[in-house]
């Protein structure tokens, strides 16, 4: 039978399970939304392009499924841009549809068109132009099997408006054309049998995790090695929900505003395992004392982070289900052999208990003002533990990774790698949708929160009872702290002046909202919001100039910490 | 250290700013590009040269497999290879020049190619050091225009790189 182009595509969409996509009208997919009228796939009408992008992104980090978003062409297409990018940093696998003018118009400077291919090379694992109709199928089977693949991430199709009228019969492609693209999953066996032996050797080693554990959905390999071996186990920024955090290996967070007994176990440890994380600057610190009395093995992937940024003296380049898998499985052979590892070792975690000691996380609690981090550690114990939890970008993001003890897998949801502010709202948004029943909670600052505050009206019109929690210092507080450190607290543009009424905002989109001014205010508030149907905005008005601790100065070493008082 | 690298890619739609936009984006020398078609159906090989040290040149080489594009990529530093440029050279050629000009031409084994009054323009093959070593024995008389190519390579021996 023959179908149009647009029809092609929805079909293709169908084919690869797709139920939900996230979106927004125009011109140039004019024909996708009138196919869409009558089409059994969900299409969610998000505010702003970028939302939608978010949205399909905070499904896919949830679900673990491809998240899918259409725009048009030009500005739709543009404002998508961020959310991409966001997407393509933190390796999330997505596919995102534009519109793009008619075939015999592209390179006109035609109405709303936009050369997407070429602004989005380098935030995307690939792109495509659909210039025939005979390859358009191809190209859908194409861009989800790249994105799902390997080293996720976002692929995007631009779709010339011509092309969606063209007709042409249906037949999904069984296989991809991809002569170019297989990714290694099965870790190397000699590579394996020497990291075994290098784990047997160790004395003082760490589990380095990054956010590839959730990807790989390995964490319970993870669980297993980590157990197996009392190998304690630090966490990304990425991978906060990737490891239980209430678990006794559990280190917490590493990196800038990591741990003291994190950081100070990765720079005094003598062989650290790096799982699917890449040596991020704002892990690493300064990368020459970076770990630099330790062994290295880098397990991940994608071969390009190996020896990116680091020289490694094993690199497996694998899938963590497979490696983690495995290495399990051959240390297990060896109860002998682990059972002189774990009494090897016992100094060392000994060690690393005092530190948790002398340093546990904390902040200097307070009866008048509310304090951030006690707000976090009330949504923490009032939330059931499947309760999905988003972030803007800034201390509360931050202090959510560090006092929120995450205890199942994608159950934390932040921009890592582009650290986009207004990702928590739309994201927390596409994870409703996903989860109608779980709890989904954004933790927001009140700059953030006006990045996508339009979302809420998404929030209403399809009744997701997404809870967002505003820390409102009335700062952009992160900028402001480090202002306030390394500027002489000259607070240049970072105090948002204008004081917002959050709650009247909340309610002229129809939805409920809360405040709590005061300490004793903050448990009854939270409480309110979770029993309250459809999406509530909380507002805690917090103690204005708490800065995030430790942290470790832009070009220090990640033990030179500046600590809580 | 200079490395000359074969890239075999796929011959489609925006192949060639994915690899130069690949080493723009991550600071990556480039030095030249030549590209194209094989005897393959679809697929274009690409020839780089760049520079770097170890752990830069080991990065190009991931970088540039991890592109979906990207079919096989071969690093000739090391290898037994054979090393082609083509150069077009217009130089000025009046009066008492022009036979010096040609027997410069015959040494190199080079070719006129246009001849007017004023100039000649000579086509030459080699390895880029023959080039230079032409261009600096033509530079008195004074050269207009210089074309280069940018070096293409193939390894020695009967094996082939193919897709
Ligand atoms: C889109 C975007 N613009 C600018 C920044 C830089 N930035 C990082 S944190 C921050 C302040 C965030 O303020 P707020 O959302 O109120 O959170 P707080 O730090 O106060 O918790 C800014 C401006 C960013 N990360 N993203």
């Amino acid at each position: 039978m023959e179908l149009t182009g647009s029809q092609i595509l929805l079909a293709c969409l169908q084919e690869e399970g797709v139920d939900t996509v996230f979106g927004y009208p125009g011109g140039a997919v004019i024909n996708i939304y009138d196919d869409l009228f009558d089409s059994p796939i969900e299409h969610i009408l998000t505010r702003h392009e970028q939302a939608a992008v978010h949205a399909a992104d905070g499904y896919a980090r949830s679900t673990g499924k491809v998240g899918v978003a259409i725009a048009t062409s030009g500005p739709g297409a543009t404002n998508t841009v961020t959310g991409i990018a966001t997407a393509y940093m933190d390796s999330i696998p997505m596919v995102v549809i534009t519109g793009q003018v008619p075939t015999p118009l592209i390179g006109n400077d035609a109405f709303q068109e936009a050369d997407m291919c070429g602004i989005t090379r380098p935030c995307t694992k690939h792109n495509f132009l659909v210039q025939d109709i005979r390859d358009l199928a191809q190209t859908v089977k194409e861009a989800f099997y790249i994105a799902r693949t390997g080293r996720p991430g976002p692929v995007l199709i631009d779709l010339p408006k011509d092309i969606q009228v063209h007709k042409y019969k249906f037949k999904y492609p069984e296989k991809v054309k991809l002569r170019g693209y297989k990714p290694t999953y099965a870790g190397n066996s000699r590579q394996i049998d020497k990291a075994v032996k290098m784990v047997l050797q160790a004395r003082r080693p760490v589990l380095y995790v990054g956010g590839g554990i959730n990807l790989s959905a390995a964490n319970e390999q993870l669980i297993k090695l980590a157990e197996l071996t009392q190998t304690p186990v630090t966490t990304t920024l990425m991978a906060m929900s990737g490891f239980p955090q209430n678990h006794p290996l559990a280190l917490g967070m590493l990196g800038m505003h990591g741990t003291f007994y994190a950081n100070m176990s990765v720079t005094e440890c003598d062989l650290l395992i790096a799982v699917g994380a890449r040596f991020d600057d704002r892990v690493t610190g300064r990368i020459d004392s970076f770990a630099n009395k330790a062994k290295v093995i880098h397990i991940d992937i994608d071969p390009t982070s190996i020896k990116k940024n680091v020289a490694v003296d094993l690199p497996i380049v694998g899938d963590l289900q497979d490696v983690l898998g495995k290495l399990h499985a051959k240390l297990t052979e060896q109860t002998d052999a682990v059972q002189q590892l774990i009494e090897n070792t016992a100094d060392w975690r000994a060690s690393i208990a005092e530190w948790r000691q002398s340093h546990p996380m904390g902040y200097k609690s307070s009866d008048t003002v509310i304090k951030p981090q006690f707000v976090i550690e009330k949504i923490r114990e009032l939330t059931a533990d499947d309760a999905i939890i988003t972030t803007e970008v800034g201390q509360h993001q931050m202090w959510t990774a560090q006092f929120f003890q995450f205890r199942q897998p994608r159950t934390f949801l932040t921009s890592g790698g582009l650290g986009t502010m207004g990702f928590g709202l739309p994201a927390a948004l596409g994870a409703q949708v996903a989860f109608p029943e779980r709890q989904v909670i954004d933790i927001s600052g009140d700059g953030s929160f006006q990045m996508n505050s339009q979302e809420l009206a998404t929030l209403v019109q399809y009744r997701l009872p997404v809870k967002i929690a505003i820390l409102n210092n009335n700062f952009l507080g992160m900028v402001r702290q480090w202002q306030q450190m390394f500027f002489e607290k000259r607070y240049s543009q970072t105090c948002m002046e204008l004081p917002i009424d959050f709650v009247k905002l909340a309610e002229a989109y129809g939805a409920t909202g809360l405040q709590a001014a005061r300490v004793e205010d903050v448990e009854k508030t939270i409480q309110t919001a979770l029993d309250t149907p459809g999406p509530v905005l909380m507002e805690f008005k917090v103690a204005r100039e708490e800065n995030v601790l430790p942290m470790v100065p832009a070009g220090k070493a990640i033990n030179e910490m500046v600590l809580a008082s | 250290m200079r490395h000359t690298i074969s890239v075999l890619v796929e011959n489609e739609f925006g192949v060639l700013s994915r690899i130069s936009g690949l080493f723009s984006g991550r600071g990556f020398n480039i030095e030249s590009l030549c590209v194209a078609p094989t005897m393959e159906e679809g697929i274009s090989r690409m020839t780089l040269v760049t520079t770097g040290d170890d752990r830069i040149l080991e990065q190009i080489n991931k970088q540039l497999n991890k592109l979906i594009s990207t079919i096989k990529v071969v690093d000739f530093t090391g290898e037994d290879y054979v090393e082609r440029e083509l150069a077009l050279i217009k130089v000025n050629a009046e009066a008492d020049s022009r036979a010096e000009a040609l027997r410069i031409v015959d040494i190199f084994r080079a070719k006129v190619v246009d001849v007017t009054p004023r100039s000649y323009t000579i086509e030459i093959t080699g390895a880029p050091a023959k080039i230079n070593a032409l261009l600096e024995l033509l530079r008195p008389m004074g050269i207009k225009e210089i074309v280069r190519s940018g070096p293409v390579v193939i390894g020695r021996g009967a094996k082939g790189v193919t897709g």
